[in-house]
């Protein structure tokens, strides 16, 4: 059996209705947790992108992203390890305005975690950690021990390959082509 | 100016200009408004009324695979629609070509439980290739071409547009383009030449070729092909359940069928070989058994439309993606002109064992009941083997396609993946709708012949010259032969008391006879083919019928039964 890792499945797909459920079934019918996931236009106007982790050997990661580069609407999927991805997280963090005072040490955290503050008033303070999971994870240890932590929320991963090949806008090239063919040999017959 | 017409009309004008001529449904609720349409088009559009809407879409898989067009079912929503789902998710796992169009509450009530509203997309998005929710009535073409075009290029399969009342009803400018092209879907991947000289080389150097038939040839119209790529390089090959009839059985090369009922000789040289070329297959567990046992010793060529196939179940040495109608004679090409006569004869000692073992017997009893082998043989052979042969599912099933003989391709109907009992009668229908020409022989078993028997009611309407052979016996006969061979003889809920087929077949009208004795088949036979009609004839066959050679699921060829 080969050994279970974190992959990044990054999709493009097509903006229509029902498209997440195409994906998540696939991922359901072989008992595969998503870890993280999300969704966002991409740079290019109607095409949006999934970002999605999960727990996977190899050999099953290739075929569910085969799976999902099948359906009608999705134009690519793929997969990367950590290796060869910049990825990034973001986390919220809200804590009791009176309590974040008196700890003493505001400075020294924000230094310390680069921490940003969203919201301050009378009763709460928002703050904003992006980072890797164990980042955000440890501010929120670090939080949770000391004045304790009111709400907590970590977005999913985002993440951008480091390879020079660009694949969607190489793909979106290639289907270009392959329509200009169709419109010559058309214009042929 | 153009003249606006209702939605209804433009979706039976969209079938129209996609060349549909034959339509399986059944009206209600909320697809009356298109019914209604269709009484000014029943010149244009046959509609077939079945009797359940599971054979609605049966019947447009019969119609498929026998013609090669799209089959295309018409159903109301809520149960009309659950009801097809059968069909769709049979039609998805063998890959053939059908646009199932379901009725749907209008688009104001969609997500309200409204009186038959069901999540039609929802519950078809993981056995359909594609499934459509259309709600305005502007979008019922553009849809139709899409729904076409998806369900019958690259690898085929199901689609499912869900059409709202409102877009029924509401009036469109209609004018109708074929599509021919989809951003985000390439339906025949671009042809890699390194993976077609790989394959070349690898069975040029080859001692022991063996190539393995799916029903990708057929679906790619490939079967010339592959008869000149076997031929040049003299490879022996063997066909899948679906893939039977992509070759004539007696083409020289042709060794049987693989798999778990398959022949003995193309299951053992599949762990004989040294290089195994897999043509439109997907190494179904049916097919390989055991996969840590299953070809280990030959190197893999695979040649499929679908990227998803390649190396899903077998490790795969050399990938050739895309229709195979183009790959095969690429590679042919780069093939030697070789004679393999030792090799292709080395089949022939298996051929005799399982001829002494298990055919001779099935085919040529002295004594004792009617055996289904011999009756299916005996009919394969009146109709010259022209015939198209349906089956349902089971013992019927596996026999049908044992002895059944091939002349010709797309002459094999029956359902591979998803093993669907009460899927014979409706095919039957939709293959002689599809082929009228043709002779129809449906073999089906007294168990998946009550799944779906209301059929008759249809075959009685439209006056389908169908020959229908029950092979009796009384039993749920394949899951008997399990519980004989490995569950100790307990025949936990196999036993069927039947009604009286023959009367049942009377009252639709339908010509029928019963026979069980052998002195009887041939004359019974003749009378059944002669007959300018439809026909039941009742087989009563011996009921603990096994069928042999048997690998049992999940084991490997060393533990072949043959019954001896």
């Amino acid at each position: 059996m080969l050994e279970k890792k974190l992959y990044t499945v990054i999709i493009f797909s097509e903006n229509t209705v029902g498209l997440l459920n195409q994906i998540t079934i696939i991922f359901t019918r072989r008992q595969l947790n998503i870890e993280t996931l999300s969704v966002s236009p991409s740079a290019i106007s109607g095409i949006h992108k999934f970002t999605i982790t999960t727990y996977a050997d190899e050999n099953m990661i290739e075929k569910v992203v085969k799976q999902i580069d099948k359906r009608v609407d999705i134009l690519k999927a793929y997969y990367n390890t950590d290796e060869d991805l910049v990825f990034q997280e973001i986390a919220l963090y809200k804590l009791s305005t009176e309590r974040f005072l008196k700890m003493g040490t505001v400075e020294e955290l924000i230094r310390k975690y680069n921490v940003r503050v969203l919201e301050m008033n009378e009763t709460c303070v928002v703050l904003e950690k992006s980072g890797h999971y164990d980042e955000t994870q440890n501010l929120f240890k670090e939080l949770s021990e000391t004045i304790g932590v009111l709400q907590f929320i970590r977005s999913g991963r985002i993440a951008i390959t480091k390879s020079p090949v660009e694949r969607l806008s190489d793909m979106l090239a290639n289907m270009e082509r392959v329509l200009l063919e169709k419109k010559t040999d058309d214009g042929k017959k | 100016m153009k003249q606006q017409i209702t939605g209804s009309e433009a979706l039976l004008k969209s079938l129209i200009a996609e060349g549909v001529d034959t339509i399986f449904g059944y009206p209600g609720g909320a697809v009356i408004p298109v019914y209604d349409q269709l009484y000014d088009y029943k010149e244009q559009l046959k509609h077939v009324l079945v009797r359940h809407e599971q054979c609605a879409t049966h019947a447009a898989q019969g119609y498929a695979r026998v013609s090669g067009k799209v089959g295309v079912a018409l159903v109301t929503s809520g149960p009309g629609a659950t009801n097809t789902l059968t069909g769709i998710a049979d039609a998805m796992i063998d890959s053939t070509p059908l646009v199932v169009i379901t009725g749907q509450v209008a688009s104001p009530l969609l997500g309200t439980d409204a009186f038959q509203e069901i999540d039609v997309i929802g519950i078809t998005l993981p056995i359909t290739k594609w499934a459509y929710q259309v709600r305005k009535p502007e979008d019922i073409a553009w849809a139709v071409s899409r729904a076409f075009y998806i369900a019958s290029t690259g690898r085929p399969g199901p689609v499912v547009l869900d059409i709202a009342k409102d877009a029924q009803v509401g009036m469109v400018d209609f004018e109708y383009q074929k599509a021919d092209y989809i951003r985000s879907y390439q339906p025949e991947p671009e042809i890699r030449m390194e993976g077609i000289q790989e394959a070349a080389k690898l069975i040029n150097e080859a001692k022991k070729p063996f190539c393995l038939v799916g029903q990708g040839v057929i679906l790619a119209g490939a079967e010339e092909e592959l008869t000149e790529f076997l031929s040049k390089n003299d490879i022996p090959a063997g066909c899948t359940t679906l893939g039977l009839s992509a070759l004539p059985t007696d083409f020289p090369l042709n060794k049987g069928m693989l798999g778990m009922h398959g022949n003995v000789g193309p299951n053992r040289k599949t762990n004989e070989c040294d290089v195994l070329i897999a043509v439109g297959m997907r190494f179904d567990d049916r097919v390989t058994g055991d996969l840590s046992t299953y070809a280990k010793q030959a190197k893999v060529v695979h040649l499929d439309i679908d990227d998803s196939e390649i190396g899903k179940n077998v490790p795969v040495d050399v990938r050739v993606l895309g229709n195979a109608k183009k790959t095969l004679p690429l590679i042919t090409a780069l093939l030697e002109t070789r004679k393999r006569a030792e090799w292709n004869e080395a089949f022939e000692s298996d051929a005799q064992e399982e001829y002494e073992k298990v055919i001779e017997k099935e085919l040529f009893p002295t004594d004792g009941c009617l055996k289904m082998g011999e009756v299916i043989r005996k009919i394969s052979e009146a109709t010259n083997n022209e015939a198209v042969l349906v089956t349902d599912v089971g013992q019927n099933q596996m026999m049908g396609v044992r002895y059944f003989k091939y002349k010709q391709t797309r002459s094999v109907v029956t359902s591979g993946g998803l093993g669907t009992m009460g899927f014979g009668l409706p095919a039957a229908i939709g293959a002689k709708m599809g082929a009228p020409e043709r002779t129809v022989c449906l073999f089906t078993g007294d168990g998946g012949l009550q799944m779906t028997i209301q059929e008759l009611g249809t075959i009685m309407q439209e006056q389908l010259n169908v020959k229908i052979i029950l092979l009796n016996n009384n039993f749920l006969g394949m899951v008997r032969q399990w519980q004989e061979l490995f569950f100790q003889d307990r025949y936990s809920a196999t036993v069927m008391k039947n009604p009286n087929f023959v009367m049942i077949a009377k009252a639709y009208g339908i010509a029928s006879r019963e026979v069980q004795k052998r002195e009887e088949l041939d004359e019974a036979i003749h009378e059944m083919l002669e007959h300018d009609g439809p026909y039941l004839l009742m087989a009563n066959v011996e009921e603990k019928g096994l069928v042999y050679p048997m690998i049992p699921a999940g084991a490997t060829i060393t533990n072949i039964l043959m019954g001896d």
